[in-house]
């Protein structure tokens, strides 16, 4: 069975012999500096010349978080309805009633979110 | 099922050795494309500015990608002393993986259409567009760890960015593709061209083509939406500490990615290798589709500024989810009808 999947492999081969050589090259071409003792000004992260203020333990907004709680909602709608939508016309109204129930029922929750204002981003 | 692994069916597949070297020449092919769309991007767009874009490297300033390649090269390998090294390797590792790995479901043509029983394409895999939204998820990884793990605040930013559109373009994009697939009945993307023999998607589908080339643009961080990236505001976003050929592979994974976006526009919508003239010109018309639809990547990169972000946010929420679910709906319901 697997042997089918060769292609894909192949593919996956390939781009990780790709991604491994980009990602090291510059430590063989580029020029070679200790990595070791780098100066302080050098070393700091960008930040527009200003002494750096990064500890590592960033906060960001809690409108990310949210947006990845809809994504698993809606995702998981999607790959629901994937199945539905290969056998629509094997099935017929049978199916089709069954996905503008689901659907149905999914708007009403999306719209709940709307009116509490989850989509809007603050 | 139970403890034993299951797989996807695959429709047909050669022998081993046909297969690797089809996979090779494909792969071959598909990344000769990358250096033309780069240069097609910097030359029209400079030519739409009313100006010439790069003309002093070779014929034309043909030889620039190569020139930028060699000075990306020749870059020093700096790490900031807040990332994590390690992670900092593997992000874009990552990300020219999936983006190459994605490359294997492209068809640009039939089975046997150049002489004997080879399918032109890497895997006629059963699952078709599910296998490129895998890979397409997986990808996210790449922005999302290189940005957390540089350790800089522009990178986190542009990396949470980044997380947040990719997966809010990517629910409406399945959503757009729900149509084509009720058409079609099947994820195989042989399939789905073979059904296109009669009319392109395009027509009865168009609601799901604009919905589908928007998120498309979205997912690939093209100009209108390029917001993990803006210059103006996030210096460069999650590429902020990135230099050299770590850089370049991030921008090398973009323009993969690109490359697979306008070949599932062709394949789902402008009717793959359909095309006048006899069946062995199948895979120059894909080619030619293909490049169709990169020259609207950079027609509207020249043309469109970019959104503010929670306009981008109210665009994918607000606007294309719920379009491509209407879209998916009125399509079921002329599907079985009819």
């Amino acid at each position: 069975m697997l042997k089918s999947y060769l292609p894909a492999l192949v593919f996956v081969g390939l781009g990780t012999a790709l991604a491994v050589a980009f990602v090291s090259l510059n430590s063989v071409l580029g020029p070679n500096k200790a990595q070791g003792n780098l100066s302080r000004a050098k070393g700091d992260p960008y930040e527009c010349g200003l002494p750096s203020e990064v500890k590592g333990n960033f906060r960001f907004g809690i409108s990310f978080y949210l947006i990845a709680m809809l994504f698993i909602l809606f995702d998981i709608e999607v790959i629901f309805l994937y199945p539905v939508a290969v056998q629509l016309e094997a099935f017929g109204a049978f199916a089709l009633v069954e996905t503008i129930v689901f659907v149905a029922l999914l708007f009403v929750a999306f719209a709940f979110v709307w009116r509490r204002g989850a989509l809007d981003w603050k | 099922m139970g403890s034993a692994l299951v797989f996807a069916d695959v429709n047909f597949a050669e022998g081993a050795g046909v297969q690797i070297l089809k996979s090779l020449i494909i792969f071959a092919v598909v990344l000769q494309i990358v250096p033309i769309i780069l240069m097609a991007d910097r030359k029209v767009m400079g030519r739409m500015q009313s100006r010439y874009g790069p003309n002093r490297v070779g014929p034309y300033g043909s030889m620039q990608p190569i020139a930028d390649v060699l000075k990306l090269l020749s870059k020093e390998q700096f790490t900031p002393r807040s990332a994590v090294p390690w992670m900092m390797a593997l992000a874009p590792m990552i990300s020219i993986t999936a983006a190459v790995a994605t490359i294997a479901i492209i068809p640009f043509g039939d089975r046997g259409m150049w002489g004997g029983d080879v399918g032109l394409y890497g895997i006629d895999v059963s699952i078709g567009i599910l296998y490129a939204f895998a890979f397409g998820a997986l990808s996210f990884y790449g922005p999302l760890l290189g940005g957390w793990s540089s350790g800089s605040k522009y990178s986190f930013l542009g990396s949470m960015r980044a997380a947040a559109q990719l997966i809010s373009f990517e629910v409406a994009m399945g959503l757009s593709l729900l149509g084509v697939i009720m058409s079609a009945g099947t994820l195989s993307l042989v399939g789905i061209v073979d059904q296109q023999a009669g009319m392109w998607f395009v027509v009865p589908q168009i609601v799901g083509f604009i919905v589908f080339v928007v998120a498309g643009f979205a997912e690939t961080n093209r100009v209108p939406f390029d917001l993990p990236e803006a210059e103006s505001e996030l210096v460069q976003g999650y590429l902020t500490e990135y230099g050299g050929m770590r850089f370049g592979t991030y921008f090398m994974a973009e323009y993969v990615n690109i490359i697979t976006i306008s070949a599932l526009v062709t394949t789902l919508f402008l009717g793959g290798w359909h095309g006048p003239g006899p069946d062995a010109l199948g895979p120059l018309w894909v080619i030619l589709k293909m490049f169709a639809v990169l020259f609207l990547f950079v027609w509207v990169r020249a043309t469109m500024p970019r959104l503010r972000y929670d306009q981008l946010m109210s665009l994918g929420w607000k606007v294309l989810l719920p379009l491509a679910t209407l879209n998916a709906l009125v399509t079921a319901i002329l599907v079985v009808v009819t």
